[in-house]
C-alpha cells in the first residue's frame, strides 16, 4: 500500500524555478511513467519524491504521511539509477545486502533475501562477483535487485534503460514488465524520455513540460485523446502532422477549410458562433492513406524511407510549407518525386486551437484522478470571434 | 652578473640544443629512409621504428651516465676500504651489521615508515573529504597545500623555532613552549627529549606530506561516480558509513599510491634530519648516516657506500610496488 499524493510540488535553484505546480495523485500498485522533452524536470521530479532533491514549494505526502523533510531512507522507496551506481567493491551479493546489513538485519535474513533477489533475477551464477565483470544488463538487473531486498513501497526508475543497447533494452523492459505483474501491489514511477517504453509500461503517463504537467492519462488516452499540439506531437513516432486551416462548420461534427486548399469533416463537436476560427487540423502519420478522392493534403513527395513493414513519406522537407509526414503500411515503390493525394478518417482527427484541443474546451478531461494543467501563461486570444479555452 | 650571463647562455644553449638535436636528427633520419619514391612504405615503417629511440636517446644517455652508473659505481666503492685502495669483500656490510649507530638508525627509519605516511595519508584523507564539503574549502586547501611549497631544509628551519628552547620562566619564543608554559609546563628542550624527539621530526615531514595526499585524494574522491553516494543515502547509510564503507574502498588504490609515495620520500629523508638534530640524541637516519660517513672528518667511501647501497634496497621493492599501483590507477 502506498499512496503518493503530490500537492502543488515546486522546486526551484535560487531564482530559477525547474518546477512549479506539480499537481498529481498516485494509486497504490500504479505503474506510472514521467516522460517529456530533455530538461523537462521529469528526473529532478523523481530526485524529490524519492529525497534526492529538497521539495522547494508545495507538500508530498506517501499513505498520508508528508514526506517533505523525511530522509530518503526513511521513505519506503528504492531507486535504480541510469549509471547502475553500484558499488564497485562489493560484490553482486554484498550490493544488494548493502542496505540491508546497514539496517542491521541478521545474517540469515540477508542471505535469504539476496538469494531470492538473485532468483528472481537471474543472478544466481553471479552472487559472488564484482560488479565489473558483469555486462551491462546483468548491472541493471543487480540495480534492480538491490531495490528488491528493501522491499519498498514504491519503485524509482531514473532511466534505467538507456545505458543499454538496443536488444537488450528490450529485454530488460519486458523483465521489468514481469517484475511489476509479480508485485501488483508495489508502487513503480518510472522516468524516460523512450516513448515506446513510456506506451509500454505505463499504466498511466504523465507527460512534463516546461516545468509542469502536460497531461497525465493512460498511454492510448493520450495517443487517441491528446490535450495540446505539445502532448500531440510529443507521443507517436513519426510526429503528429498539423495542417492549419478555418472552422467553416460547426456541429456534432465540424468541417474545416485547410489552408492547403483541401476542405474536411472532422468527428469533433463545435459551437455555434466557432465560424471562422483559426485552428490546426492535427493527423496522425499511420492515419494517412492515399486517395483519388478529395484530398486532406496533396503534394510532390521529397523523400520515402522503406522499412518494409511501413513506409513513410515525407512531403516539404524543403522548406516550403510546414513539413508533412505520412506513414503507409507494407511497401510502396516508385512514389518518390511524385504527386500524391492523402486523406484520412474523421474519426482520427484532432482539432486543435491556440495549441490547445477542442476536445477539452468543456474542461478537464474526465481521467479517475484529480489533477490540474500547470501552465499558468495566459493566453491572448488573438481572434475575436474565439471564445476564450476553457482550462 | 657574469653568473646571470652565464645562466642565461646555459639555458639558451641547453633549449637550443634539445631543438637542433630533434630536428636535426630527424632530418638526418628522413634523407636516410625518405618518406617518399619506390620504398615509401618500407621507409616510413622503418623510420617509425627509429624515432622513438631518437627521441629517447638523450634522456637514456643522462640517466645512464648520472643515475645508472652511479649506482654500480657505489655497489663497487661499498665493497672497498674507506680510501678505495684496498679490496675488503663484504667487509663493510659486516660492520653495519654490528655498528650501534647503523641499528639506530634502521630501528629510527622503521619508525618514521610507520608513522609518517600513516598520519600523512590520514590527514590528508580527512582534509580533503571536509574541504569538499564547505565553501572556503579551496582555500583551506591552498592553506594546507603550501609547505608542500617549502623546501625541507626551509621546513626544518621553521620547525626548529617552533621547538626553541629558552630558560625556564623567561619568555619563550618557541611555539610549542610558548603553549606549554602558559598550560602551566616548564619549557622543554624538545628536540633533545629522547625517544619523543623522533616523533618531532616527523611531525615536520607530516607536515609537508599531508599536502600531497590531501591534493591527490580529493580529486580521487571527486572521481567516485555521485550515484553510488546517492544509492548509499538510499540505502540508509550515515555519512560516516557511506565514507568508509562506500567512499574509501572506491580510491584504496589511490591511497595506496599516495601511502607508497610518502613511504619513499620517508626512506629517503635527510635534510630535516641533519638541519634539525643532525642525527644527536637518538635521531640518527639511514640517509644522514651515510652522509656522516661519506663526507664528515675523513671520508669512508666504502662504509658510506654500503649504507647507500642498503637504502636503495629498503626502496626498491616500494618503488616497484608503486610504480605498478600508479599504472593500474591510469588504467
Amino acid at each position: 500500500m502506498a499512496d503518493l499524493n503530490l500537492n502543488n510540488v515546486a522546486k526551484s535553484y535560487g531564482e530559477v524555478n525547474v518546477l512549479r505546480g506539480i499537481n498529481l495523485d498516485i494509486k497504490s500498485g500504479e505503474f506510472i511513467v514521467f516522460v517529456g522533452p530533455s530538461g523537462c524536470g521529469k528526473s529532478t521530479l523523481l530526485r524529490m519524491i524519492a529525497g534526492l532533491e529538497r521539495i522547494t514549494g508545495g507538500d508530498f505526502h506517501i499513505d498520508g504521511v508528508r514526506m517533505n523533510d523525511i530522509p530518503p531512507s526513511q521513505r519506503g522507496i528504492a531507486m535504480v539509477f541510469q549509471s547502475y551506481a553500484l558499488y564497485p567493491h562489493m560484490t553482486v551479493r554484498d550490493n544488494m545486502a548493502f542496505a540491508l546489513k546497514i539496517a542491521g538485519k541478521s545474517a540469515d535474513e540477508i542471505k535469504t533475501a539476496t538469494d531470492r533477489a538473485g532468483k528472481m533475477l537471474q543472478l544466481t551464477p553471479y552472487l559472488d562477483r564484482l560488479p565489473k565483470a558483469l555486462s551491462g544488463g546483468q548491472r541493471q538487473r543487480v540495480a534492480i535487485g538491490r531495490a528488491i531486498v528493501r522491499d519498498p513501497k514504491v519503485y524509482l526508475f531514473d532511466e534505467p534503460l538507456s545505458n543499454l543497447d538496443a536488444a537488450l533494452r528490450v529485454a530488460t523492459r519486458i523483465e521489468i514488465a514481469q517484475l511489476k505483474e509479480s508485485m501488483p501491489d508495489r508502487t513503480m514511477i518510472y522516468v524516460t524520455h523512450d516513448q515506446t517504453e513510456a506506451m509500454t509500461l505505463a499504466d498511466r503517463i504523465v507527460v512534463l513540460a516546461g516545468g509542469g504537467i502536460a497531461q497525465v492519462g493512460a498511454p492510448l488516452e493520450l495517443y487517441e485523446r491528446p490535450i495540446n499540439e505539445f502532448v500531440a506531437q510529443f507521443i507517436g513516432s513519426p510526429a503528429m502532422n498539423l495542417l492549419p486551416g478555418k472552422v467553416v462548420a460547426t456541429g456534432e461534427r465540424t468541417q474545416v477549410q485547410l489552408d492547403g486548399g483541401g476542405v474536411c469533416e472532422v468527428a469533433i463537436p463545435t459551437r455555434a458562433g466557432d465560424e471562422g476560427m483559426v485552428v490546426n487540423l492535427g493527423v496522425r502519420p499511420e492515419d494517412m492513406r492515399i486517395t483519388d478522392g478529395p484530398a486532406l493534403f496533396e503534394g510532390k513527395v521529397d523523400l520515402t524511407e522503406a522499412l518494409g513493414e511501413v513506409t513513410l513519406l515525407y512531403f516539404g522537407t524543403a522548406g516550403e510549407g510546414d513539413p508533412v509526414t505520412a506513414k503507409l503500411p507494407g511497401i510502396h515503390t516508385g512514389l518518390n518525386r511524385q504527386t500524391v493525394r492523402l486523406t484520412a478518417d474523421p474519426e482520427a482527427m484532432h482539432l486543435f486551437h491556440d495549441g490547445q484541443s477542442l476536445l477539452y474546451r468543456d474542461g478537464p478531461p474526465t481521467t479517475p484522478m484529480r489533477w490540474t494543467q500547470a501552465t499558468p501563461d495566459p493566453v491572448v486570444l488573438t481572434d475575436v470571434i474565439a471564445p476564450p479555452p476553457v482550462r | 652578473m657574469e653568473l646571470l650571463l652565464l645562466a642565461v647562455g646555459t639555458i639558451a644553449v641547453g633549449v637550443l640544443g634539445c631543438m637542433a638535436w630533434f630536428w636535426g636528427s630527424n632530418y638526418v633520419l628522413d634523407a636516410i629512409l625518405p618518406p617518399r619514391g619506390p620504398n615509401a612504405g618500407d621507409n616510413i615503417r622503418r623510420a617509425g621504428m627509429i624515432r622513438p629511440w631518437l627521441f629517447l636517446g638523450p634522456a637514456i644517455l643522462f640517466l645512464g651516465v648520472y643515475l645508472v652508473y652511479p649506482v654500480l659505481n657505489s655497489i663497487w666503492l661499498s665493497l672497498f676500504n674507506g680510501s678505495s685502495t684496498q679490496f675488503v669483500g663484504g667487509d663493510n656490510y659486516a660492520w653495519l651489521a654490528q655498528d650501534a649507530k647503523f641499528r639506530e638508525s634502521m630501528i629510527n627509519n622503521f619508525f618514521w615508515l610507520l608513522i609518517v605516511p600513516a598520519l600523512a595519508t590520514l590527514f590528508g584523507l580527512i582534509a580533503a573529504q571536509l574541504t569538499d564539503r564547505i565553501r572556503w574549502g579551496n582555500f583551506g586547501k591552498s592553506l594546507i597545500f603550501m609547505p608542500m611549497a617549502i623546501s625541507f631544509v626551509g621546513a626544518g628551519v621553521i620547525w626548529k623555532f617552533i621547538y626553541e628552547y629558552r630558560e625556564p620562566g623567561t619568555e619563550q619564543i618557541g611555539l610549542l613552549n610558548a603553549i606549554w608554559q602558559s598550560l602551566g609546563g616548564t619549557a622543554q628542550t624538545w628536540l633533545t627529549l629522547q625517544p619523543w624527539n623522533n616523533f618531532f621530526l616527523m611531525i615536520v615531514l607530516v607536515w609537508i606530506q599531508t599536502g600531497f595526499a590531501m591534493v591527490i585524494l580529493s580529486a580521487a574522491l571527486r572521481g567516485i561516480p555521485e550515484e553510488t553516494i546517492e544509492a548509499a543515502v538510499l540505502d540508509g547509510a550515515t555519512p560516516w558509513q557511506i565514507f568508509f564503507k562506500i567512499k574509501v574502498p572506491q580510491i584504496l588504490g589511490t591511497i595506496a599510491v599516495v601511502w607508497t609515495t610518502i613511504t619513499i620520500t620517508v626512506l629517503k629523508v635527510f635534510d630535516i634530519v641533519f638541519v634539525m638534530t643532525n642525527g644527536q640524541w637518538g635521531t640518527q637516519v639511514l640517509a644522514n648516516l651515510m652522509y656522516d660517513w661519506m663526507f664528515r672528518g675523513t671520508p669512508d667511501y666504502g662504509r658510506g657506500s654500503a649504507i647507500a647501497i642498503v637504502l636503495m634496497i629498503l626502496v626498491l621493492p616500494i618503488m616497484i610496488w608503486n610504480i605498478r599501483n600508479v599504472r593500474k590507477e591510469m588504467r
